[in-house]
C-alpha cells in the first residue's frame, strides 16, 4: 500500500478556512484590536497559499511575495497600535461602533 | 517503504496542525478578554510555521515565528495592557443580526473558494527551481531578493522607516 503525499488542495482549503474565520472575526467583532488581529490572521492564511503554490509550482517568487506581506504587516501593526493608542487617548474607547468621525 | 513512512507523518503533523490551527483561530475570534485572543493567536501562527516547515519552506518558517509570533503579537499585547479596555459590549438585537449576516455573507465566501479550488485542477507554469533548490532556500532567496526583486526590497525598507517615524510621531504625547 502506498501513502500518497499531502495534496496542495489540503493547504488551500485549510488556508481558505482560516481566512474566512479572519474574515468573520473582522466582520463581527467590535473590539478594534480584535478587528486587527483578524486581519493579521487573513494576511497569515494569503500568505499559506503564497507558500504552498511556490512548492508545488517550483518556483521562489510565492516565497518572496510571502516575506513582502509580512514586511507590510509588520509597518501596519506599528502604525495601526499606534492609531489606537491615539484614538484611546483622546476617545476613551476602541469600540469601531463610537468611532465615527474623521475630526472631533 | 520508507517514504510510506515519511509520507504517514506528514498527513498525521498536517492533520493536527490544521485543526489546532482552526480551533485556535476559532477561539480568536470568540473569546471576550483581548488577551485570551492574542495568545490564541500565537498558538494560530505558530501551526502556520510548522506548516511552513512541513512544506519544506524553513526560511519562511523561521521569519514567521520571529515577525508574526514574536514581534507582531508582542506589541498587540503591549497595545492591549497599555489601554484600560472595558468588556466588550453584549449583543443587543441590532448587533446579533449583525453577526448573524456577516456570519452568513464569510460562510458563502468560504463555499466560494472551496468551490473554485476543488472544481479545477491545479495548473501553472512552474518555474525553474529544483525542489532540492527549494528546501536549502535561504541562499536561493537572498540571490533573488537582492537581483529580480532589489527594487521592491528598497521600497520595503521605505516602508518599515516611514511606519517607524509615523508610529514615533503619533503616539508621542503632544503639547
Amino acid at each position: 500500500m502506498v501513502i500518497p503525499p499531502v495534496p496542495p488542495v489540503l493547504y488551500l482549503i485549510l488556508s481558505g478556512t482560516l481566512f474566512t474565520i479572519g474574515v468573520i472575526g473582522a466582520l463581527t467583532r467590535r473590539n478594534a484590536i480584535i478587528v486587527f488581529m483578524s486581519i493579521e490572521m487573513m494576511l497569515n492564511a494569503v500568505n499559506l497559499t503564497f507558500v504552498t503554490m511556490s512548492r508545488f509550482l517550483q518556483s521562489m517568487d510565492g516565497v518572496l511575495f510571502a516575506f513582502f506581506v509580512m514586511a507590510v504587516s509588520a509597518a501596519e501593526a506599528a502604525v495601526g497600535l499606534a492609531i489606537f493608542v491615539l484614538l484611546y487617548r483622546s476617545r476613551e474607547t476602541i469600540n469601531v461602533d463610537e468611532i465615527h468621525m474623521l475630526k472631533w | 517503504m520508507s517514504e510510506n513512512v515519511v509520507n504517514l507523518f506528514q498527513w498525521l503533523i498536517f492533520l493536527g496542525v490544521a485543526f489546532t490551527s482552526i480551533f485556535t483561530s476559532l477561539l480568536v475570534i470568540t473569546r471576550k478578554n483581548p488577551i485570551h485572543s492574542a495568545l490564541c493567536m500565537v498558538l494560530t501562527f505558530l501551526c502556520v510555521a510548522v506548516l511552513y516547515v512541513l512544506l519544506r519552506n524553513p526560511f519562511i518558517a523561521i521569519i514567521q515565528v520571529i515577525v508574526y509570533a514574536g514581534a507582531i503579537v508582542m506589541l498587540i499585547v503591549f497595545v492591549l495592557m497599555l489601554l484600560d479596555l472595558e468588556e466588550e459590549l453584549r449583543s443587543g438585537l441590532k448587533l446579533l443580526y449583525s453577526k448573524v449576516i456577516g456570519g452568513g455573507l464569510a460562510v458563502l465566501f468560504l463555499f466560494g473558494i472551496l468551490y473554485a479550488v476543488i472544481a479545477t485542477p491545479l495548473t501553472g507554469k512552474t518555474g525553474p527551481y529544483t525542489p532540492d533548490d527549494l528546501t536549502n532556500n535561504v541562499r536561493v532567496i537572498g540571490e533573488v531578493l537582492f537581483t529580480q526583486y532589489l527594487f521592491p526590497f528598497e521600497i520595503a525598507s521605505i516602508l518599515l522607516v516611514a511606519a517607524i517615524v509615523g508610529a514615533v510621531v503619533l503616539s508621542k504625547k503632544s503639547r
